[in-house]
């Protein structure tokens, strides 16, 4: 294009015989910009259908994922608090949290409010544990999860990345910060087995942790952030661990403790005890148990439910409005009195 | 930089012209307004700021030149010995390089051009921050694949385009030249490239002319030749060149060993085509050397068998590659507009940074206490046993980094895709406009050309269009209508019909019958009169008048073959079509050009065949507006024949002869300019010995004299341009083009105002405006030509007075102007001349003219040099916000054209100097409305949406990346991948908007025709505003809201984990913003589908395809989540969530207050149904616009 000033080398080929062929663009329904194509136009009809049909799809799922979530039976306790005596300052809840040589066993108890069928889903929640901060997610580094060769690839772990100079399997702010609390229940006497198995995702222990690599100077820092694992079993047996590094995306979140694989009866009061290891107290962190069933929706969660018939609400309430305005306002489409220059303001 | 380039080589071309020794013309365009080109500024006519500007740097280093060649300022070629010339300057050989890149400069040199750019500068930098170990917020190959994708896309492009260069010069440096061989005194092959300055060329005919070079001996005994100069300036017709006489007699070669061959002094190569200055030594004797000695680059050789020359300026250094530069650059005004949006988006990115910022510095402040435990946080490393701080600086540093942290992650919030995307839209668009049938001019068998890239959507929103008259409303094919000989009228020839006077006088010549190539339609009266032998004083009067015709031109007669082996065609070249018209016309009447050499010309008379020694000529110019020859006859009397303007030549009568003859002619010329005819007196007087030699010596002096030659060549021709007889005048007719009327109408009905700038008379530029329907007998004329400044000033005040009387009566003219609905509207038009023009503009009577001008349906500039066209332009520019479009097809319309938002040139018969100068090339000036009111309104339309779009879209992420930021105690951390976060704006979703900006059509063409009024929406920036970048703003910020709260509450106390709510949000994002593009489209191909549609599928692979990486922590993360019926709850309610405000607001709209558009989409589709009543309601309206 800008070539053709210089005349000589590009121009010569098309000024000098102008006649020799013709010039005229080859005809082709795409050159000409005439494809076949489809014009929609939001007609009055359209609109109120539109409409009325997101409001009969969106009505009925709405009450459906509202009657799933009231069928969920959800037992939520928060024992951060309770399970450290006495009314206490932070300072002094820290201390004790740290302190090794305490026995934290606490118990509590929990009422279930109505009958719950298995699986029945055992959860603990953290609130204000930032699992998605920024220096928290990136400290992890999952070449040396998977391959056992890869033990000293440490890479974006600091500062959990070796200790007394040798590295750590598995390195990283997230593993070491690995959750340690324990429950056991039981109802009276009995038992309750909570069934740890099968708590991660598959996909997780067949292909993100190796089932040849073992836990190796774990823990074994100044600093215990967390649990400890087992240096006999391979990761990719170690599920609480697999579970935990599955960074949540939010501050407040739940993670997978077992399932509980027995009826509870309404009004079973349940005993936990809590091995209550996992210091929160230093960032004022709430801990809470979560006994939970589930529906083809998940846990509990009214929100969804609400929102799809709200959207169900207000597109058949707009459905009725469009009709009432196309009612009192009613204009023909394409009428071409209504172009602006037709619209003559003096009235002629 | 082609307009500026062009500005000053016609600056100099005058000045070299003054210069020129040459006997013949060689440039002189008589009569055509263009002919004076550049007198405008010698005129005092004020210039456009930037083109005085450009003109006085320019001028000053002319004044320099003006004085005697100097010898340090000369190039000294010795003929025939490259070695020998000229050592103190380094001069290139003959190969040229338009190439701009090597494959090793290519790199750098691409990449800091490509970096000129501002945003790239912006993205850029982000990168780099991002490779800071504190900032890496993106992988670093993640980070860089934007701007790296950006920048191979348009290297790939230079590189492509560059390689096409590459190979044009290569072909052009190896293409072979004849050679003079010293040692031999032969003519050898050598490759184009090898040729150096001062060896000796040979060319034949139909050869191209390998450099510049002065003539030293042609095949012509005169030593005449002819080249075409198309390549160089598009002017198909021959112009002649000379060798000195000198040279010519012992051309180098095998006869004459070339060390007797001289020395030339030049001037140092320069840009201008028409100039030429330098002396030649041979045998101890100086020649000075003009334009007319040098043939150019670019050229080629016609009619001449060969030419012999020696090479003055070889490769770089020729006048046509000097010349060669791109097509200017302008800036869209959209383009401009979105700046304003992107300072604004900049604005919501720092507050959005800011507030991550400060939220951060809070945070941190207010959890101090609990970050040395916190396990997510570890203030303290204690790994090494020292207690050192782990990654932490202290708050004041933390924010800083979280705000140059926020800025990496909310980046795109600046659409870096938005930059390539426009390029790209541009070009489809481009493709279509030169592939559109309508725009296919098939005269001149051309197609419509995209010269500048970047301005296609100012199409759609020109106000103003201001067109030039000759070869742009007419054909410029000119046609002698009629002639008054001694005030009396012969315009018989008009109404006869055709064959009346065709082919009377064919000539034998030899064996062969020679015959005139165009017959004019004649007047038997005349053609009586001049056949009657009889010695009447009209008769008399009648044949001096038309041998005037035949030899007062530069006219280049030239013998055609045809396919008929006894007939000849005798072909008229010539640079005027005016002075072709009145040779074909004294041709017809008997009196035909038959040969002109260098000192003579044959006419054949009436079968007579007659030599005329030329014995001087003066040139036409823009002071005198007319030009004289000096011819002695074969009865040794010696005639000056003078054409010219009536008003130059009135001014030179003789005073003694009977006035009713010169007021009879005076009326006969005003009732051809009524008639828009071009009209042109002639006149003669026998001179005297005496007075011949007088003229002789002084003509010689001027000719020979080393400074000020051109002043004192009209000097001479003033002296002797005096006391003429009056022979009687011509009229001219030139056609106007096909569909003019038809165009303006509709232009007019589109709101867009139409000022005709011409040269030509006030008569004959009225008599056109109504031949074009521009004037309308209902509309009330302001006439303004007046010769001061204080008639001037009266003249505008009464008018200002008349449109206020106006505007008493309707409210307001300009608003009535502007639609056309004034009720009681009386539309005005402004005729104003050139003289009038100089007293207005230049003084604070500026204003009031625009007030004028403005409250006026039609202007019509009359009498008007080139730069008073710019200077209307720049009135026009500099006071509104209104776009400006210049059309014209001359070199007198390139300033015109160069200052006007948007240049339009004709590529039609006045070569292609407009055409270089333009944005936009086409055939005929008809073509303005399907490029205006279709392709403008389609490319302004669909730049507009897709800016707005990529505004909204980008936004849209940026804000979802915000809201998350919120609950990550304001780190930056993305739940969506930084793949799928790089991808989004380049891939994801960047398709459909291009597709849709390249093929969507909100009106058909069809449509947009029928309703020109249409073409208003762009005029009123109806679709691209604040409000409605505002409106679009607030909808982002919605549908993020939508996008991110519903999962967020549906999740909130769940397991979800990071990576699988950042594969919904993407998901959901990515389907919502093609939604939302999907309910704006217009018209649905099946690009359109495969676009959209194909895009969602696209990105969902892509989020499968990342999360099949088992190395990235969201591995596996889409089917887990995907396999959970919230997911699709999610998905589904926030589209629909996200979609019902604008969707909702978009029928609300479309129904209660359609835009003129909706309506006509309403009638497009609806056409069948309403076709009754609409032709009813057409027609009604059609006669109410009357």
């Amino acid at each position: 294009m800008n070539n053709s000033a210089a005349g000589t080398s590009s121009g010569s080929g098309d000024v000098s015989a102008p006649r020799r062929n013709s010039n005229r663009p080859k005809y082709s329904r795409f050159t000409q910009q005439e494809l076949p194509a489809c014009k929609p136009i939001l007609t009055p009809r359209w609109v109120i259908s539109v409409f009325t049909l997101i409001g009969v799809i969106f009505i009925p799922i709405g009450i459906a994922a509202l009657r799933a979530s009231t069928n969920v039976v959800e037992i939520v306790k928060r024992y951060d608090a309770d399970c450290i005596p006495g009314n206490n300052t932070k300072a002094y809840k820290v201390a004790y949290i740290q302190d090794k040589n305490i026995d934290k066993t606490c118990n509590i108890t929990l009422r279930v409010p109505k009958d719950m069928d298995p699986p029945i889903y055992v959860y603990y929640q953290l609130d204000n544990f930032y699992q998605n901060h920024r220096r928290y997610v990136k400290s992890r580094n999952d070449a040396q999860l998977k391959d056992r060769g890869k033990a000293n690839d440490t890479s974006g772990c600091d500062p959990e990345d070796a200790s007394n100079g040798s590295p750590i399997v598995p390195c990283g702010l997230i593993a070491w910060s690995l959750f340690n609390d324990t429950y056991n229940f039981s109802i009276g006497n009995q038992n309750l087995t909570v069934n740890k198995r099968g708590i991660s995702w598959k996909s997780d222990r067949d292909h993100k942790f190796g089932n040849d690599v073992f836990p190796r100077n774990f823990q074994n820092g100044t600093l215990i952030g967390g649990a400890s694992l087992d240096e006999n079993t391979p990761l990719s047996q170690q599920e609480d661990l697999i579970v935990w590094m599955r960074t949540a995306a939010l501050p407040t979140f739940r993670k997978s403790y077992g399932k509980i694989e027995q009826n509870l009866r309404e009004n079973d009061t349940i005993t936990v005890t809590i091995k209550n290891n996992y210091n929160t107290y230093s960032f004022s962190g709430k801990k809470k148990l979560v006994l939970s069933t589930s529906s083809w929706l998940g846990g509990k969660n009214d929100f969804i439910g609400i929102t799809y018939l709200t959207i169900g609400g207000l597109c058949f309430f707009l459905a009725i409005a469009f009709t009432g305005v196309y009612l009192v306002k009613p204009r023909k489409l394409g009428d071409p009195s209504y172009l602006s220059w037709n619209r003559n303001p003096s009235g002629r | 930089m082609v307009g500026d380039g062009l500005t000053i080589s016609r600056e100099e071309e005058e000045e070299e012209e003054e210069r020129s020794l040459a006997p013949l013309p060689s440039s002189g365009r008589h009569h055509r307004r263009k002919s004076s080109a550049s007198a405008a500024s010698r005129d005092g006519f004020p210039n456009p700021a930037h083109v005085r500007h450009l003109s006085r740097t320019e001028t000053e280093r002319l004044a320099s030149s003006q004085r005697e060649l100097a010898d340090s300022n000369s190039r000294i070629v010795f003929i025939g010995d490259p070695g020998g010339s000229d050592p103190r300057f380094e001069i290139p050989r003959n190969s040229i390089r338009t190439a701009k890149y090597s494959p090793i400069t290519f790199l750098p040199r691409n990449l800091f051009e490509q970096f000129r750019r501002l945003s790239y500068i912006y993205f850029l930098a982000i990168v780099i921050l991002n490779q800071l170990p504190q900032l890496a917020v993106f992988g670093r190959g993640a980070s860089a694949l934007p701007l790296a994708f950006v920048l191979l896309v348009t290297a790939v492009k230079d590189a492509y385009e560059d390689w096409r260069r590459h190979r044009s010069d290569r072909i052009e440096n190896n293409r072979a030249a004849s050679v003079l061989d010293p040692q031999s005194g032969r003519f050898l092959s050598k490759r184009w490239k090898e040729a150096r300055v001062g060896e000796v060329l040979k060319v034949l005919a139909n050869e191209s002319i390998p450099c510049d070079m002065v003539l030293l001996a042609t095949s012509d005994p005169t030593g005449v030749a002819y080249i075409q100069t198309i390549n160089l300036d598009g002017e198909s017709n021959l112009k002649t060149r000379y060798a000195k006489q000198e040279t010519m007699a012992r051309p180098p070669g095998e006869d004459h060993p070339v060390d007797s061959a001289g020395v030339i002094r030049c001037e140092q190569p320069n840009r201008n085509i028409y100039g030429f200055l330098g002396n030649m030594e041979v045998d101890g004797k100086r020649v000075s050397l003009g334009p007319a000695n040098i043939i150019l680059r670019g050229c080629e050789l016609k009619n001449t068998a060969w030419v012999i020359g020696v090479a003055v300026y070889t490769g770089s250094e020729t006048k046509v590659m000097l010349n060669s530069s791109g097509a200017p650059s302008k800036r869209s005004r959209l383009e401009t507009r979105m700046n304003r949006e992107t300072l604004l988006l900049s604005a919501i990115l720092i507050a959005l940074c800011s507030v991550v910022a400060i939220c951060n510095g809070i945070w941190l402040g207010n959890h101090s206490d609990d970050l040395e435990l916190a396990q997510f946080f570890r203030k303290r490393d204690y790994s090494d046993g020292d207690d050192k701080k782990y990654n932490y600086s202290g708050i004041g540093t933390q924010v800083f980094f979280a705000f140059l942290m926020s800025v990496i992650v909310f980046q795109i919030m600046i659409p870096i895709s938005l930059y390539i995307s426009m390029e790209l839209v541009r070009l489809g668009q481009a493709y279509f406009m030169v592939r559109d049938a309508n725009l296919y001019d098939e005269s001149s068998n051309s197609r419509f050309q995209c010269r500048a890239l970047n301005i296609n959507e100012d199409l759609g929103q020109i106000k103003y269009v201001f067109s030039d008259k000759t070869g742009t409303l007419t054909e410029n094919k000119m046609e002698f209508q009629c002639a008054s000989i001694r005030g009396v009228d012969y315009s018989g020839g008009r109404v006869s019909s055709r064959d009346n006077g065709e082919a009377h006088y064919i000539l034998a010549a030899g064996k062969h019958i020679l015959k005139p190539k165009m017959s004019v339609k004649t007047d038997p009266e005349l053609v009586r009169l001049l056949k009657n032998k009889g010695d009447t004083e009209q008769g008399k009067r009648a044949r001096e008048f038309f041998l005037a015709l035949a030899c007062c031109n530069t006219i280049v007669p030239l013998v055609v073959d045809t396919s008929d082996p006894k007939q000849k065609l005798i072909d008229y070249q010539g640079e005027s079509p005016d002075e072709q018209a009145l040779a074909y016309a004294a041709a017809s009447y008997g009196f035909v050009l038959i040969e002109r050499t260098s000192g003579h010309i044959i006419i054949d008379i009436l079968g007579n065949r007659q030599r005329y020694d030329v014995l001087g000529l003066h040139e036409f110019d823009s002071d005198r507006k007319r030009m004289s020859v000096i011819v002695c006859g074969p009865d040794k009397t010696i005639n000056l024949f003078v054409k010219g303007a009536d008003n130059s030549m009135f001014g030179i009568i003789q005073n003694k002869v009977d006035l009713s003859m010169i007021d009879a002619t005076k009326a006969n010329l005003h009732a051809y300019s009524s008639l828009g005819l071009r009209t042109l007196v002639v006149g003669m007087r026998e001179l005297s010995r005496k007075e011949f030699e007088e003229w002789q010596s002084a003509y010689e002096n001027a000719n020979t004299s080393l400074m000020g030659r051109g002043k004192l060549l009209r000097a001479v021709a003033s002296n002797v341009e005096r006391e003429l007889h009056i022979l009687g005048a011509s009229g001219i007719e030139d056609k106007l083009q096909e569909g003019v009327p038809e165009a303006i109408e509709s232009m007019r009905q589109a709101g867009i105002k139409v000022w005709v700038l011409t040269g030509d008379k006030q008569e004959t530029a009225i008599s056109i405006g109504f031949s074009c329907k521009l004037l309308t007998e209902a509309m009330t004329q302001i006439v303004i030509n007046c010769n001061s400044e204080e008639s001037c000033r009266n003249k505008l005040q009464d008018a200002v007075a008349m449109y206020r009387k106006f505007a008493v009566i309707s409210p307001d003219p300009f608003e009535n102007a502007l639609t056309g609905t004034g009720s009681t509207k009386v539309s005005m038009a402004l005729i104003i001349d050139g003289i009038s023009l100089v007293y207005i503009l230049k003084t604070k009577l500026e204003e009031e003219l625009f007030k004028v001008a403005t409250a006026c349906d039609v202007v019509l500039c009359c009498r008007v040099a080139p730069l008073q066209k710019a200077g209307i332009v720049s009135l026009i520019k500099s006071r509104t916000e209104d776009m400006t479009l210049a059309i014209g097809d001359g070199a007198n319309d390139v300033s015109m054209i160069q200052t006007a938002d948007v240049g339009i040139g004709i590529s039609g018969q006045e070569g292609r100097q407009a055409v270089m100068a333009s944005d936009f090339a086409m055939g005929q000036f008809r073509f303005l409305v399907p490029l205006l009111l279709v392709h403008g309104h389609w490319n302004y339309q669909r730049m507009a949406y897709m800016i707005l779009y990529n505004f909204y879209r980008n936004a849209v992420f940026v804000f979802i990346l915000f809201w998350y930021v919120l609950y990550t105690a304001y780190t930056l951390t993305t739940a969506i991948t930084e793949w799928s976060t790089v991808l989004y704006s380049i891939v994801y979703t960047a398709l459909p908007t291009i597709v849709v900006g390249v093929l969507d059509k909100d009106l058909s063409r069809k449509t947009l025709m029928k309703y020109p009024q249409l073409y208003r929406s762009g005029q009123r920036d109806e679709r691209y505003n604040l409000k409605l970048f505002t409106l679009t703003m607030m909808d982002a910020v919605w549908q993020s809201v939508a996008t991110f709260y519903i999962p967020y509450l549906a999740y909130r106390q769940s397991t979800v984990d990071g990576s699988s709510l950042g594969d919904l949000w993407i998901l959901a994002v990515v389907i919502l913003v093609n939604i939302h593009l999907a309910t704006d489209v217009f018209r649905w191909y099946w690009i359109t589908h495969v676009a959209v549609w194909g895009c969602i599928v696209a990105t969902l692979i892509c989020v499968i395809i990342i999360d099949c990486i088992w190395t990235l922590p969201g591995y596996w993360a889409i089917f887990k989540i995907m396999g959970t019926g919230l997911f699709w709850l999610c998905l589904l309610g926030v589209i629909v969530a996200g979609m019902l405000p604008h969707f909702s607001v978009k029928a609300l709209k479309e129904y209660l207050m359609p835009s003129d558009i909706q309506i006509a989409r309403e009638m497009d589709k609806f056409r069948r149904m309403n076709a009754a009543t609409m032709e009813i309601q057409m027609n009604r309206f059609s006669t109410l616009q009357l």
